[in-house]
């Protein structure tokens, strides 16, 4: 019984919020790791891509709600998701023809483009907030629960409740769509393909005919969709603040990078990575341990390793970790 | 390959940025744009008097090379007579401040690179010419980007020229040994079903057994009436299959004639085959 009850709060504080948390870095680190791969420069507007598509999202989400539309136990945030991807997508593809593509016709070096996506980054983030404002905003609504402590508790006759979100699942489930959606897309069509070639070898990508540019949009418009699910199955998840989504662009780059820039595979394994070690190292453990172990041994302490604030720290170091001892990540993407 | 190379260094592309120069040659005449102009009575690849360079010295100075259909013309020379910028200039990828360049009665001086492949040029580098992460059957695939009909046939001759090819179709060209890469990288040209194949040194690095055999398939392909202009080190082999022979010495002919006539040619021999 003891056991049972260490597995349920285990699963309850650190394996479904890792979870979850990490779908949606995975989700993020897809982006990121694509522009990587084929745009060829790390794009620090990530999370204010983010940030943006979720708030067009939390806008439609409103005027959904006054009409009456929804989707019963699902979030209302799902039916507007199109309209944020397509904002999204739109302002990226004009942040590319006004800002990116000069720089990519002169040839600039990969730490010019970073320098310019921070720029881009900072005119997101104003028009982010002019748009919606600065305040925290929760915007989920539906069913709140798959599954609640409460009625678990009853249920199973455990001392220990497991509460199962429905933004949870749906993070979930959504991510392993997303994710198989991209995996085919990339190795299954012939756009798909071609993008891959050009980030595999520009120079004969260009010789084989295939334009450039249209492989560039096609990156774009991917990646603003990647950027608007994450943002929005975060902002479900926990809420929408713009500055999160600014300092979430720590823990996505740091997925994208341990698990091998350009390398989607490394993206998704990455954020499963950060996020377990994350809630791993800032959870209280103290509880599973009284469980799991004879009274003797019971602790006194939390056995929290790192206060939740440092959680932040738990990427860099992992970033640090890796660069140091593996720069190409741990699925060999391209070096940084 | 990529086992040497610092990891903290991009890797991307051939390094050659004059493959993706927009335009084609800078002698472009803007009323002409990307048309090519019909230029009768000529051999199947005329060069002509080509003289330009990367900058502002000419590496070339009136050199001129021709392919006749279904032949191999091999360009050979010291090191640094312009053996590699000759090839360039034909497919499009530098300045040509002189001369002009014909393929299949048509004059494709003023094409882009990439306007030249649609025209019937196939083109291999000599480094970097595969698609590493992708499988041999997608490097294929991608050297049929531009074909919007089946090429299920083609790769079935590709296949056939390289049985190989086909044992190791799903495998990452990357991981592929030296002359098996150069095996895709050919059969990556072969999928436009090229009039003139251009191979720029094939055999850089790899054994002489595998050497030989490349030389065997690309007589293959030429059989099948694809003319070949191909640079070489391995000058006195390459004399050996060609039917035409040019030697190269600072960017101007100097020697012409049949790979046998180069090859019994006593100068030739002096200077340039040691003996």
């Amino acid at each position: 019984m003891d056991l049972l009850n260490a597995i349920v709060v285990l699963l309850n504080f650190v394996v479904i919020p890792a979870a979850s948390y990490g779908a949606q870095l995975a989700l993020g680190a897809l982006g990121v790791t694509l522009i990587y791969g084929i745009l060829r420069f790390s794009n620090f507007a990530h999370g204010d891509t983010m940030a943006f598509g979720t708030a067009i999202v939390i806008l439609v989400t409103w005027a959904m709600q006054a009409a009456g539309i929804g989707l019963g136990p699902l979030p209302t945030a799902l039916l507007a998701l199109p309209f944020g991807i397509a904002a999204t997508a739109a302002l990226v593809l004009a942040t590319d023809r006004v800002v990116y593509r000069f720089y990519r016709r002169q040839k600039a070096a990969p730490v010019i483009l970073v320098i310019v996506s921070m720029g881009v980054m900072f005119v997101m983030n104003g028009v982010t907030r002019f748009m919606i404002g600065v305040d925290e905003i929760r915007f989920e609504d539906g069913a709140r629960f798959l599954i609640n402590a409460t009625e678990f508790r009853k249920m199973t006759g455990l001392k220990e409740g497991l509460a199962f979100k429905t933004s949870q699942a749906l993070t979930i489930v959504t991510a392993v769509i997303v994710v198989a959606a991209l995996f085919w897309f990339l190795n299954r069509t012939r756009t798909g393909k071609s993008m891959r070639a050009y980030s595999d070898n520009e120079d004969l990508a260009l010789l084989s005919g295939i334009n450039p540019e249209r492989v560039v949009a096609v990156t774009w418009i991917i990646a603003a969709g990647l950027a608007v699910i994450a943002g929005t199955l975060y902002g479900l998840d926990k809420a929408f603040k713009p500055f999160n989504y600014f300092q979430l662009l720590l823990p996505v780059f740091a997925s994208a990078i341990v698990g091998g820039l350009g390398n989607p595979l490394g993206a998704i394994a990455g954020g499963f990575l950060i996020a377990f070690s994350e809630v791993g190292l800032t959870y209280a453990w103290k509880k599973v341990a009284t469980y799991v172990l004879p009274e003797s041994l019971a602790p006194d302490g939390l056995l929290q390793i790192l206060s939740t604030d440092y959680k932040f720290a738990v990427s860099f170091a992992l970033l640090v970790v890796v660069l140091l001892f593996k720069p190409t990540g741990l699925f060999k993407g391209k070096a940084v | 390959m990529s086992s040497t190379q610092n990891p903290w260094q991009e890797d991307r592309g051939n390094k050659d940025r004059s493959i993706t120069r927009p335009g084609g040659s800078e002698i472009i005449d803007p009323e002409t744009g990307h048309e090519a102009h019909p230029a009768p009575g000529t051999p199947f690849l005329l060069a002509e008097n080509m003289t330009g360079g990367y900058g502002a010295a000419d590496i070339l100075h009136g050199c001129t090379l021709k392919v006749e259909k279904g032949q191999i013309a091999v360009i050979v020379g010291p090191n640094g007579a312009g053996k590699s910028t000759a090839m360039k200039a034909v497919f499009g990828m530098l300045k040509l401040r002189q001369g002009r360049v014909v393929l299949d009665g048509k004059d494709i001086t003023h094409l882009s690179p990439q306007d030249r492949v649609a025209h019937g040029m196939g083109f291999v580098p000599q480094v970097n010419n595969v698609f590493p992460s992708m499988s041999v059957e997608e490097n294929l695939e991608m050297g049929a980007f531009l074909r919007r009909d089946d090429f299920r046939e083609t790769m079935e001759q590709v296949y056939d020229l390289f049985p190989v090819l086909k044992e190791k179709r799903r495998q990452p060209a990357g991981e592929l040994s030296g002359g098996q890469r150069q095996q895709v990288a050919v059969g990556r040209a072969l999928m436009t079903r090229p009039k003139l194949l251009m191979l720029d040194e094939p055999t850089a690095g790899v054994s002489p057994i595998v050497m030989d055999e490349l030389f065997d398939r690309i007589i293959e392909v030429a059989r099948t009436g694809i003319s070949i202009l191909m640079v070489e080190q391995n000058a006195r082999q390459a004399l050996e299959i060609a039917d035409m022979g040019y030697v190269l010495v600072q960017g101007a002919n100097r020697y012409t004639g049949t790979g046998q006539e180069l090859l019994a040619d006593p100068e030739v021999r002096r200077t340039f085959l040691g003996g």
